[in-house]
């Protein structure tokens, strides 16, 4: 009789379905942040940061990691007001009008004085942790003469390739994106038409098109003037390194805020003041390889002198962002899928 | 009664479910201007993308069917030919990620081929990604597929014709051109319609292989337009392009190819006149051994990439087992949702077929439960994500979602696969029930179940395999906290950690085999085996 | 010289071994009868060159055609059905019996037209095969057999699912088609009532052996082969 095997296989179903809904035991309070995924790679700054956080606070401080920043706000605006994040860490100056819009952060209440950016910063709602200068890393050994500037690159021979992120979900994607629109203006989608060429893959997120570097798919990766660092003083390699453009670089000031909707708003307050403060912001140079917010007390790695220094900070005022930053994704789209 | 309001509410249900969506999209396009950008060259770039490599992959696909399908017509006793109709047969469960590992393994940077030409010295050749990624995933999956649909064709040649054809003197190309040619020719609009059709939709492959907006099809600009940009009115107007353009497809193959009957002769192939040349021996054995060695090497290197990797890290992570339970939870509600479903139509549709005098109303039944072809996944879920996110937590909803998709997906092959049986069993013992008074309940159990269990099991199996390998709606719908075994391959593929991503791709694999052939043996019972 | 002989002609066919002997004359008629999984189709298929014997030989014109293949063999074969390419015309289903690639000269052409006539089907030429009566199917494989010109003409039970009157119709057809292009003729049937009419000679096939060979009316009338009696479903006296 096959009976049997039907309340077999039904239970079977059933086992599966209680595996799944297992409920964890009591915890401690749980500050819930959201960030792209590079940084909490084990090689990032999270593990050491949830480290130093968790043994001052008697909580638990839990990472979601998504794709990019860009995917950070494109996730909170279909969540809305029922999402679970307490933080979000990892946007950026041109998404920060964005995402005041939405309404669903409040102001951070943290003590700024600290301070050490190239920029003056004076935003209510976000607190700024990090900053850096985007640029195209080359591989030495693959590529002896770099772009020497933004129209190098664009009229290069398009043999040798590029990797880039996708502006739709990347902050490095997005900011070549404005980096374009910086040097080119208005003939930005005509400049990516011919970018195209060189362009070997769209990846999601940073992470991606690192290592997709790193395993020498492309010579050219969009990365930032600190990378080099990375190979200098975790692998004693020197074969990397950052083409320092004419026109400048575009300047990225990576920030979080805290979220209206969040249950823990002291620990969220805690976070956001203890990410100002030396154990979170020594961490940064060697694990997020970015410039820190603050000067830090041991001073910057050696190798850090190193660097390329942009002639010019580009940035393009982010209200200004905000309001066109839709159109020119649809440009860039259009150029870039002819 | 009771036989009418099962099959009743299922089809409520399943408007509902369908209607709704599609009705939300339809709804939410004036509001959400997405008639506007039914002019926008990036849409356009889309849609022109998707038909030209769905053609360029059905031609391809079947082209090349073409000479492995005869040959294994021609030669019914070569070695290896039944190893080789077994192996053709898996793409079609195949997780698409799974294979997509393999594949990259063989045709990757650092892949099988640029390994050998880097060993003889050459160049390593062409990246993966883009165009060429597409077409080599589409033709692994299609190929295999077209040759089991065009194999029937070679049997139904009356055996008369074969030894007519020797009487004759006809040598091969007049056997081709008088014999097979034209029992192809009339199969070929509708072997060509469902590929085309597949790769018309085809989600993943080009997900993972498309490699930027220039290889962007609409199902993947769907899910880029939610997902990453959240541009709902974006994402309706690629959906209704994707519904109006499929509905356009499907409406062209019913025209073109009509349905017909390939009843199996009982000719002998070794009646054929043309087996003898030396020629045809040699072409008919590079065929085959050239599609085996296609269809098979990316199967092997997922293999031995996947044993290679850190297989003791990959199974220690409890992330894993989390997600193979997710996985399995919703791969066997959908089944059973589905096989529900599906069930209840077929018993309404073959009331009214057999006992009402209502055929038509019958087949209207049956086409209702296919039109999901119509709203491919990725559709369907766009319109239940713009119908449902006013009201609901999207995410939190989301494994309930992605499980009714799939089950939804899963319905027309229930359909398939259950209606004959289910047609031939009412057609067996309609008066006999009816005269003994078995009914309802003890005639689901007495009389339906024992005789379309083998069928049952075999649909349920079916569902429940696609479901562990679907992408769609899961990459739609699914987050860090509902993340199944095909997201999180995923995810592990996007970080470009390819051995770790060929383990897991091992597991998905085997949780995917060891399911379909777990329920087809346990709910289709001994009998089962024997197909 | 006898246009046709099998000299002990064997052949296994699963469990059944087959043994054949037999000599037709030029221009005959033999009807082939017996009851059914006897070897009667079989028979045919050794002679037609579709079966191979596992020994023996077969003659034709004495010739050993024993190991040539069917399209060498001058023989033409009717089956039951399918005797026709479903997609090609009328003309083409007889034409394709001159040239299997269907590259006729005017000669040929003649010659097609001329058999259609010969079978009584002027001005079907443009038909298919869907579009013709049962009877009309088998005038056209018949018609293609004429233009082939080979002397043997075997006929596997063609008219069998044909009406009484139409199936004396095609008989007649066949038996004069056999003196005007002088073949010689061998036909499976089913029904007595051929053999008596058309067939002065009749073999009877059973399990595999042609255990009588005789004029068709002392076969019947005599009654001295017991399995004969049987088959037609004549008591004797003496049985249950």
């Amino acid at each position: 009789m096959g009976r049997p095997k039907i309340y077999r296989a039904i239970s079977t179903a059933c086992l599966a379905l209680t595996i799944s809904s297992i409920a964890l035991a009591e915890e401690p309070p749980v500050l819930t942040v959201y960030t792209y995924d590079s940084f909490v790679a084990e090689w990032g700054p999270g593990p050491k940061i949830k480290e130093a956080f968790e043994s001052g606070c008697a909580c638990r401080l839990d990472f979601v990691a998504l794709e990019d920043g860009v995917a950070l706000l494109t996730r909170l605006r279909l969540e809305g007001a029922n999402s679970k994040a307490d933080i979000v860490l990892g946007l950026d100056t041109s998404l920060t009008a964005e995402a005041a819009a939405t309404g669903l952060f409040v102001p951070h209440e943290t003590i700024l004085d600290d301070l050490a950016l190239p920029v003056a910063w004076n935003d209510r709602i976000f607190v700024p942790f990090d900053y850096g200068y985007f640029a195209v890393v080359y591989d030495r050994t693959a590529l002896p003469n770099p772009p020497a500037s933004l129209r190098d690159l664009v009229e290069g021979d398009p043999a040798q390739k590029l990797l880039i992120e996708d502006p739709r979900t990347s902050t490095p994607g997005l900011g070549l994106l404005l980096w374009m629109r910086a040097v080119y203006g208005d003939d930005a989608p005509a400049a990516w038409r011919k970018l195209k060429r060189r362009i070997l893959t769209v990846t999601k997120g940073w992470s991606e098109a690192y290592g997709l570097f790193t395993d020498g798919e492309a010579p050219m990766v969009l990365s930032y003037t600190t990378s080099p660092a990375y190979h200098v003083i975790a692998e004693n390699e020197t074969r990397y390194a950052a083409a320092s453009f004419a026109e400048g670089h575009y300047l990225q000031v990576e920030v979080a805020g805290r979220l209206a909707g969040s249950e823990q708003p002291e620990l969220a307050g805690r976070f956001l003041a203890f990410m100002l403060s030396p154990a979170f912001q020594s961490a940064i140079p060697t694990t997020n390889w970015m410039f820190p917010a603050i000067d830090l007390p041991e001073g910057l790695p050696p190798a850090f002198a190193d660097l390329v220094a942009p002639a010019k900070a580009l940035l393009i005022e982010p209200g200004k962002v905000a309001a066109n930053r839709k159109r020119w994704t649809d440009e860039w789209l259009a150029a870039m899928s002819q | 009664m009771s036989r009418l309001l099962a099959g009743s509410l299922a089809l409520l249900l399943l408007g509902l479910v369908v209607g709704g969506a599609f009705g939300a999209l339809i709804l939410a396009a004036p509001r959400l201007e997405a008639g506007d950008l039914f002019t926008d060259p990036y849409l356009r770039h889309v849609v022109l993308f998707t038909i030209f490599q769905a053609l360029a992959s059905t031609i391809l696909s079947v082209g090349l069917a073409l000479p492995v399908a005869r040959a294994l017509a021609r030669r019914e006793t070569i070695p290896g030919r039944a190893v080789l109709l077994r192996l053709f047969s898996l793409p079609l469960v195949m997780p698409t990620l799974a294979a997509i590992l393999g594949i990259v393994a063989v045709y990757g940077h650092a892949g099988l081929l640029n390994q050998a030409a880097t060993a003889l010295g050459l160049a390593p050749g062409q990246y993966l990604y883009g165009l060429s990624g597409i077409l080599i995933a589409h033709v692994f999956f299609n190929l295999p597929l077209a040759v089991r649909l065009l194999l029937p064709a070679w049997r139904a040649v009356p055996g008369e014709s074969w030894r007519l054809a020797s009487q004759l003197g006809m040598r091969s190309g007049d056997v081709w051109r008088v014999i097979e040619w034209p029992l192809i020719r009339q199969i070929l609009p509708s072997v060509s319609g469902i590929i085309f059709m597949l790769c018309f939709t085809s989600f993943a492959v080009v997900l993972t292989l498309g490699g930027g907006p220039a290889a962007t099809t609409l199902e993947v600009a769907i899910y880029q337009a939610l997902r990453l940009e959240f541009d709902l009115g974006r994402a309706v107007a690629l959906s209704l392009a994707q519904i109006g353009l499929c509905a356009a497809i499907i409406g062209a193959v019913q025209m073109l190819g009509r349905e017909v009957p390939l009843t199996p002769a009982l000719g002998r192939v070794s009646d054929r006149p043309d087996l003898a040349g030396v020629a045809g021996r040699v072409f008919d054995t590079a065929a085959i051994a050239a599609a085996m060695t296609f269809v098979a090497l990316p199967m092997i290197m997922l293999l031995s990439a996947g044993l290679d990797g850190p297989l003791a890290a990959v199974l220690a992570d409890p992330q894993l087992w989390r997600a193979i339970s997710r996985s399995l939870t919703v791969a066997v509600l959908a089944a059973a949702l589905a096989l529900a479903l599906g069930a209840a139509m077929l018993i309404l549709a073959r009331e009214l077929r057999l006992r009402r005098g209502r055929p038509r109303g019958a087949a209207a039944i049956e086409l209702a439960g296919s039109l999901t072809l119509v709203v491919p996944p990725l559709v369907l879920g766009a319109g239940l994500f713009v119908l449902l996110s006013p009201v609901a937590d999207i995410y939190a909803v989301g494994l309930a979602l992605v499980t009714v998709v799939n089950a939804v997906m899963g319905l027309p092959y229930v359909l398939r696969v259950l209606g004959p049986a289910m047609d031939r069993t009412a057609r067996r013992y309609d008066r006999l029930c009816d005269g003994l008074g078995v009914r309802g309940w003890n005639r689901l159990r007495l009389v339906e179940w024992p005789s379309v269990r083998r069928e049952a099991g075999l649909a349920l199996a079916l569902v429940a395999a696609l479901s562990v390998g679907d992408l769609g709606a899961i990459a739609l719908f699914g987050t860090q906290d509902t993340e199944t075994l095909a997201l999180l391959l995923y995810r592990r593929m996007g970080a470009y950690r390819l051995d770790a991503a060929a383990t897991t791709a091992l597991v998905l694999l085997t949780v995917c085999l060891a399911l379909f052939a777990g329920i087809e043996r346990v709910v289709g019972g001994r009998a089962a085996t024997r197909s | 010289m006898p246009q046709l002989v099998l000299e002990s002609v064997e052949f296994r066919y699963e469990d059944m071994v087959m043994s054949f002997g037999l000599r037709v004359e030029s221009g005959e008629c033999l009807a082939i009868v017996g009851p059914s999984g006897g070897g009667k189709s079989t028979l045919l298929a050794l002679i037609a060159g579709f079966e191979r014997p596992l020994s023996g030989r077969v003659l034709i014109d004495g010739a050993d055609v024993t190991f040539l293949p069917p399209a060498a063999r001058p023989v033409s074969l009717l089956f039951q059905e399918h005797n026709l390419f479903a997609h090609l015309t009328v003309f083409d289903n007889v034409a394709i019996g001159i040239h299997p690639g269907l590259r006729l000269d005017d000669e040929s052409r003649a010659r097609v037209t001329g058999a259609l006539n010969a079978v009584g089907l002027e001005g079907l030429e443009r038909r298919r095969p869907a579009e013709l009566s049962g009877g009309q199917r088998q005038r056209v494989a018949l018609a293609r057999s004429l233009v082939r010109r080979r002397p043997l003409l075997l006929l596997d039970e063609p008219f069998a699912a044909l009406g009484p009157a139409q199936r004396r119709e095609m008989m007649t057809l066949v038996d004069d088609l056999r003196a005007s292009h002088r073949l010689t003729v061998l036909f499976v049937t089913h029904q007595p009532e051929d053999a008596w009419h058309w067939a002065p000679r009749t073999a009877f096939v059973h399990e595999g052996r042609i255990i009588a060979v005789d004029g068709t009316r002392r076969l019947f009338v005599t009654r001295t082969v017991p399995e004969i009696d049987a088959y037609l479903g004549w008591m004797r006296f003496g049985e249950a």
